[in-house]
């Protein structure tokens, strides 16, 4: 098949994406707009094996295999809770590909130095740069996801000073390149400083600033791809980046007016260290006047309430808690009581992730309720049962100018009429700040795992 | 066409997909942000498009050829695990059997 005939059937694909992300805008359409999406990447790979400049070869055919097979029993054995790191597993791999793709585009061209347009060089150095950057960084933050290393910020004395001297010899490589001076070895350098500045830049990240930082390396990908369409000429690859990128991009807005924090902010402020005196405060806190209770007491408090909202945070998934939860509800139902979910825009590790696990558990998507439908209810709410949430209800964000989350927007659960607060220790939340929630004389808190608390709630409710 | 003319065709639909994109994926509610991102991973996959360009050029020197074997590999490892993973998301969004206290109390 000549290009142009490719590009034409492309066109198919280019249409099919916008249509699967169109789709998205319905939870009843999505699934489709999905398989629609999928139809159009099958196409696109089919014409480009049809392509007149493609040898179909074991490279081709034994790397799809692999690559294939690994995808697909990988999506399908992974649990819920682990959704996150796979987001970032394969957000990592197109990254690496498209990085890859410039390494071997550069090397092709290398051998006839000046044969390379100035664009064409500069889109290999943003494929090569954006794309190695993705690749590491997602996979530092698959690794701190799966635990394989400490969720917490790694910071060390001249951190920022360091990252920015590396991202200025990257950059002084690629600018060599665009320049002319086409040796192999620059690009190297600059793939392998991208993957070092790509390890470096999220590890300093904190785990609950992840959705942030998975929205963001998804948007790097895309826009990787993007700049492998210029070095090929391909028009579906440019127009799948951009989309993307533009994806991305708004996303990590996103999260970070949930946060009330700059994205500057939360990729270089290293949020979430253990400061010094944290452990005094908190301390203090625990030995005022926190109110813990039994799982009868909480069952009762439930069973006889005519509004519950649960505020299920990243506690929640770490204990695998959301189907107990959801029984928990459909028992409290059958007891007439009213059951809605309140979902911080930030809860969990990344962007809806609340969502996916409730949905998981069956939980009827109109009961979950997004912050801004939720806080006014709260006044009418019998009893707002925290479940490993911390900072997305921390009062000291409304109301302590000194506190490290002052300004962002919580959910209002201390306007409840009671409060039930599941936690497994008193220790300080994720951010290491104090919550003066524990201490709210409307406030019981309810300690242990939560799945385990929580199936404790239900059979204390179904003695009722 | 020239190749500055081509660079321009390829700018113009680069920044018209920036704007259609964030058009489009503005309508999204955030219900569906996750599978959201997992459906935009999937579809950065295209870059397997280009991979498979590199892989299945005529004949390559060593190191093409194997970039292009690896750059094929993660590309299809991307492809089918975003849209399978995507797939397993959103079947589990349901609106549901109705519920049992049907009657919302005041």
């Amino acid at each position: 098949m000549s290009r142009d005939w490719a590009n034409l059937l492309y066109l198919v694909t280019i249409i099919c994406f916008i249509l699967a992300l169109r789709f998205l805008s319905s939870p009843t359409r999505a699934r489709l707009g999905n398989w629609i999406g999928a139809a159009g990447m099958t196409i696109a790979i089919v014409v480009t094996l049809a392509h007149d400049g493609v040898h179909i070869g074991w490279r081709i055919i034994v790397g799809g295999a692999i690559g294939g097979v690994f995808g697909a029993v990988a999506a399908r054995r992974v649990r819920m809770t682990a959704m996150p790191q796979m987001v970032a597993l394969f957000n990592g791999v197109g990254g690496g590909a498209a990085a890859l793709v410039s390494l071997a585009e550069f090397h092709n061209h290398a051998p006839d130095p000046g044969r390379l347009h100035g664009d064409v060089s500069i889109a290999i150095i943003a494929s090569a740069l954006i794309g190695s950057v993705s690749f590491a960084g997602s996979m530092v933050a698959f690794a701190k996801l799966q635990e394989l290393i400490g969720g917490r910020p790694i910071t060390y004395p001249g951190q920022k000073f360091g990252n920015l001297a590396l991202l200025a010899l990257v950059a002084a490589a690629g600018i060599a390149i665009v320049a002319g001076a086409e040796q192999q070895w620059l690009l190297w350098a600059l793939l392998f400083g991208s993957l070092l500045f790509g390890v470096l830049f999220v590890l300093p990240i904190g785990g609950a600033d992840m959705p942030v930082v998975i929205s963001l390396l998804n948007a790097f990908t895309g826009l990787a791809a993007a700049a492998t369409g210029f070095e090929l000429n391909s028009n579906v690859l440019i127009v799948s980046g951009a989309l993307v990128g533009a994806s991305g991009t708004l996303l990590t807005m996103m999260m970070g007016a949930a946060m009330n924090r700059s994205i500057g902010n939360v990729l270089f402020g290293a949020f979430g260290q253990v400061q010094a005196g944290a452990g005094a405060g908190a301390a203090a806190v625990s030995d005022g006047t926190v109110r813990a209770a039994t799982a009868d007491d909480v069952a009762i408090m439930l069973a006889y309430a005519h509004k519950v909202v649960v505020v299920p945070g990243y506690g929640m998934a770490v204990a695998q808690a959301q189907h107990a939860v959801r029984e928990l509800a459909d028992e409290l139902e059958k007891k007439g009581v009213h059951v809605d979910y309140a979902i911080h825009p930030v809860a969990g590790r990344m962007p809806g992730h609340m969502n996916v696990l409730l949905a998981e558990a069956n939980v009827p998507y109109p009961a979950l309720k997004e912050m801004d439908e939720i806080n006014p209810e709260f006044p009418q709410t019998d009893v707002a049962l925290v479940i490993g949430a911390n900072d997305v209800v921390n009062p000291a964000a409304r109301s302590d100018p000194g506190s490290p989350i002052y300004g962002m927007p919580i959910l209002d659960v201390d306007n409840a009429k009671h409060i039930v607060v599941m936690k497994r220790s008193m220790n300080p939340g994720f951010a290491g700040i104090d919550n003066p929630l524990f201490v709210d004389p409307k406030t019981v808190m309810l300690f242990g795992d939560a799945k385990e608390s929580v199936a404790r709630l239900v059979a204390g409710v179904k003695t009722l | 066409m020239s190749h500055f003319a081509q660079l321009v065709v390829e700018l113009t639909i680069l920044a018209l997909a920036i704007f259609l994109g964030f058009e489009v994926i503005s309508k999204v509610p955030t219900l569906l942000h996750t599978p959201l991102m997992s459906g935009t991973n999937a579809i950065h996959g295209i870059v397997i498009v280009a991979a498979m360009l590199v892989a299945g050029a005529a004949h390559p020197d060593s190191l093409t050829g194997w970039v292009g074997f690896a750059a094929v590999m993660l590309g299809a490892a991307n492809v089918v695990g975003g849209f399978v993973v995507t797939d397993r998301m959103l079947e589990m969004f349901k609106k549901r059997e109705p519920r049992q206290s049907e009657g919302e109390r005041e």
